[in-house]
């Protein structure tokens, strides 16, 4: 039978809601007046945000020098922050475009806060390189343009210039995902209001009217676009980790960088995904349309690649010892029990041993325990780049350069500030978009509504009606009328449901 | 459940019709409102068995099995992001040879001053660049949208959850648009309405 329910699957979307609900649900947050929690912690946000700019003022004024970066440290805090905001940044992209190529149909509840959270941390992430180069009115020198020193171009066979390439390419590439999907629920914002607000609306919803044809090219899009950001996702963080992998350190010269940081860079982003994700669902009160299922999916990718990290971890220490080179024997010996040992073992405990937790269904699909854990990781993940560009620099080859590095206050602020920069993007458009994907969620309701599938399910694929005691009560006979025809198939076994 | 029921009994719910009729050279829209796409995708298919000229179809949010039902053709957008591409691909990788063969040799590492490896990466992210860029500037021109663009916007809760179906009845014979209110009436419509748009 066609309509055969796959036990394992559970509702995407529970309260037994209708298209208009998901619409007043999903749009509520920007209709109304903020909370006051919201109001505090934008408050604190736009404080952070201060920070940031004093810092970077001070940084600029007094020069590099407020740092304590030296000649043996070269690379400290700020660029132990690039790589973790960059590595954030890739959840946003995954989500949207693997898990679209791989017909994963939780996506949908979380991808469109995942891409703006995708944009921002690359916002934050690029900060740093920037502010790095000390006289940021120079920034420009990094593209090639026409110029009047000969003209002089940039060195294309630097991995640092790659990664301008691909950190550019990848933060337009996700404005540009995510804005297309935006466009119809701003359209759907910009229909229930009025006044200046509809005015607003009107011009960034594009026109958008919902037409069959731009619908479908909507749709190619999307794929399309998907198909591009998944090798793209893979590409930057690649890039990213040959800004150490081509170099000559023994510590960072290894050819395991590239899958590890990718790896990584998954593991810290989902962390940072549910993080905001499980206050923005109590907060906006999304608790419908991010489940627990949803939840549970994004923990076991936490599961997968905190194990896949967890290997690379100790297939570098093995690959030192076999390759019976003292230089990388060294280096990995140092990384383990030097001077910095203490963040090794946060790296390890954070990383690769607590994330494990979540072998057992109970700890992956309890509130506390995800909230607890992501916090968790987004530390180890900040302690894993730091441990690679700190420990491996400090103990370089002459032991009469060696050196310890501490950050100043300033780059203690800067970083502090990145987060204000990064909570006051975020806070913001939690007040003027859809958080959630409004056409995507309608889209799936139908096979992922708790009135479809799961143990609550009221109405068929077929559109027969069956009783069921819901909750204790038997359901009251109007919801035989929720319309529920066509052939949906919850198998899996074909996507387009209505077909 | 909030689900909006039906009117079958042939009034097919409340028939509003808009007044405005001075826009010059507009066109006169029939259309109806239905609440399910289930609903929606049989209304086409009565549609075309009657032989009934669909305008256009709205809907919020992508119905599956709609465009063949409407004879769209399949999107070719992916045939610019494929041309956009590959000018990117072109260009990020003639420009880096220009530069480090012709325009300012130089020789680093004592590698090949034409050191294809290491040019792949930037390659591969302009190629990226140009077809996401190219494809979706396309698609927003050849759909007519972009800040301040009016397309035709013909009910508010078309972005919400009714789905659409209209027919231009600028042409029309007072008959012929009696017939496609039978029509909607036959196919289970919730609400029809009548408006003047611009062309």
């Amino acid at each position: 039978m066609s309509g055969h329910i796959a036990p394992v699957r559970q509702p995407l979307i529970t309260g037994h809601k209708t298209y208009h609900q998901i619409t007043e649900d999903i749009c509520r947050p920007t209709e109304t007046a903020p909370s006051l929690s919201w109001v505090i912690t934008f408050i604190i946000s736009v404080i952070c945000l201060g920070l940031f700019a004093f810092s970077v003022a001070w940084t600029i004024w007094v020069g590099i020098g407020s740092w304590n970066l030296n000649r043996t440290v070269n690379w400290g805090w700020d660029i132990t922050n690039f790589v973790w905001w960059v590595g954030i940044g890739h959840a946003g992209t995954l989500i949207s475009a693997i898990l679209l190529l791989f017909r994963q149909k939780w996506r949908t509840g979380v991808n469109r806060a995942a891409e703006a959270m995708t944009i921002f941390a690359v916002m934050c992430a690029g900060q740093f390189p920037l502010i790095h180069m000390g006289r940021l009115w120079l920034a420009i020198f990094i593209f090639p343009y026409p110029n009047t020193r000969g003209p002089l171009w940039v060195n294309f066979n630097s991995p640092l210039l790659w990664d301008v390439f691909a950190i550019s390419t990848y933060f337009t590439v996700s404005l540009l995902f995510w804005y297309a999907g935006l466009v119809p629920d701003l359209a759907t914002v910009r229909d229930r209001a009025v006044g200046l607000r509809k005015k607003i609306y009107s011009i960034f919803s594009f026109g958008w009217n919902g037409s069959a044809k731009h619908w479908q090219r909507w749709e190619s899009l999307s794929l399309i676009l998907a198909g591009l950001a998944t090798p793209l996702v893979l590409s930057v963080h690649t890039i990213v980790s040959f800004d150490f992998a081509t170099s000559v350190i023994p510590g960072w010269h290894t050819t395991i960088f590239p899958p590890y940081f990718v790896a990584g860079a998954i593991f810290s982003g989902f962390a940072m995904v549910l993080t905001l994700m499980l206050i923005a669902r109590k907060v906006l009160h999304l608790e419908d349309y991010i489940t627990i299922e949803h939840i549970e999916s994004m923990n076991k990718v936490i599961l997968l690649t905190g194990s896949i990290v967890g290997v690379a971890y100790l297939t570098e220490l093995f690959i030192a010892w076999y390759s019976g080179y003292i230089y990388e024997q060294f280096a990995f010996l140092n990384r383990v029990l030097g001077p910095y040992y203490w963040s090794y073992i946060g790296m390890m405990l954070c990383n690769v041993i607590s994330p494990q937790i979540f072998w057992s269904k109970k700890l992956r699909t309890s509130l506390f325990w995800t909230f607890f854990m992501s916090i968790f990781i987004n530390i180890g993940m900040w302690f894993e780049r730091f441990v690679i560009i700190a420990t491996t620099l400090a103990r370089d080859y002459l032991p009469s350069s060696w050196s310890y590095y501490v950050p100043t206050w300033v780059e203690i602020c800067i970083f502090i500030g990145t987060l204000g920069l990064f909570f006051t993007l975020f806070l913001i458009f939690t007040r003027v978009a859809p958080v959630v994907a409004i056409a995507e969620i309608k889209s799936i309701l139908k096979t992922a509504g708790d009135q479809y599938i799961g143990p609550n399910a009221v109405a068929h694929a077929h559109g027969h009606t069956t009783k069921v005691v819901h909750q204790g009560k038997t359901v009251a006979p109007e919801v035989n009328d929720l319309q529920a025809g066509g052939t949906v198939d919850i198998d899996g076994e074909k996507d387009k449901p209505l077909d | 459940m909030a689900t909006i029921r039906i009117e079958q009994d042939g009034a097919a719910g409340a028939v509003t019709h808009n007044k405005s009729k001075a826009i010059v050279g507009g066109r006169d829209i029939l259309f109806g409102l239905y609440d399910d796409e289930v609903k929606l995708l049989d209304a086409v298919k009565a549609a075309n068995a009657d032989h009934l000229d669909i305008d256009d179809v709205y809907t919020p949010f992508p119905v599956h099995g709609l465009d063949p039902l409407l004879g769209l053709e399949e999107s070719r957008l992916h045939v610019a992001g494929f041309i956009f591409g590959t000018i990117g691909c072109l260009f990020g990788f003639g420009f880096m040879t220009w530069v480090f063969t012709r325009d300012w040799p130089i020789i680093f590492g004592g590698k090949p001053y034409w050191s294809v490896p290491a040019f792949i990466p930037i390659t591969f992210e302009l190629t990226v660049l140009f077809a996401a860029v190219g494809m979706v500037t396309v698609f927003y021109i050849i759909n007519g949208l972009g800040p301040g663009a009016e397309p035709r916007r013909l009910h508010d809760r078309i972005t919400d959850d009714k789905f659409c179906i209209a027919f231009d009845v600028t042409d029309l014979s007072s008959g012929d648009v009696d017939q496609l209110r039978d029509y909607f009436d036959r196919t289970g419509v919730e609400t029809v309405h009548r408006k003047m748009v611009p062309a």
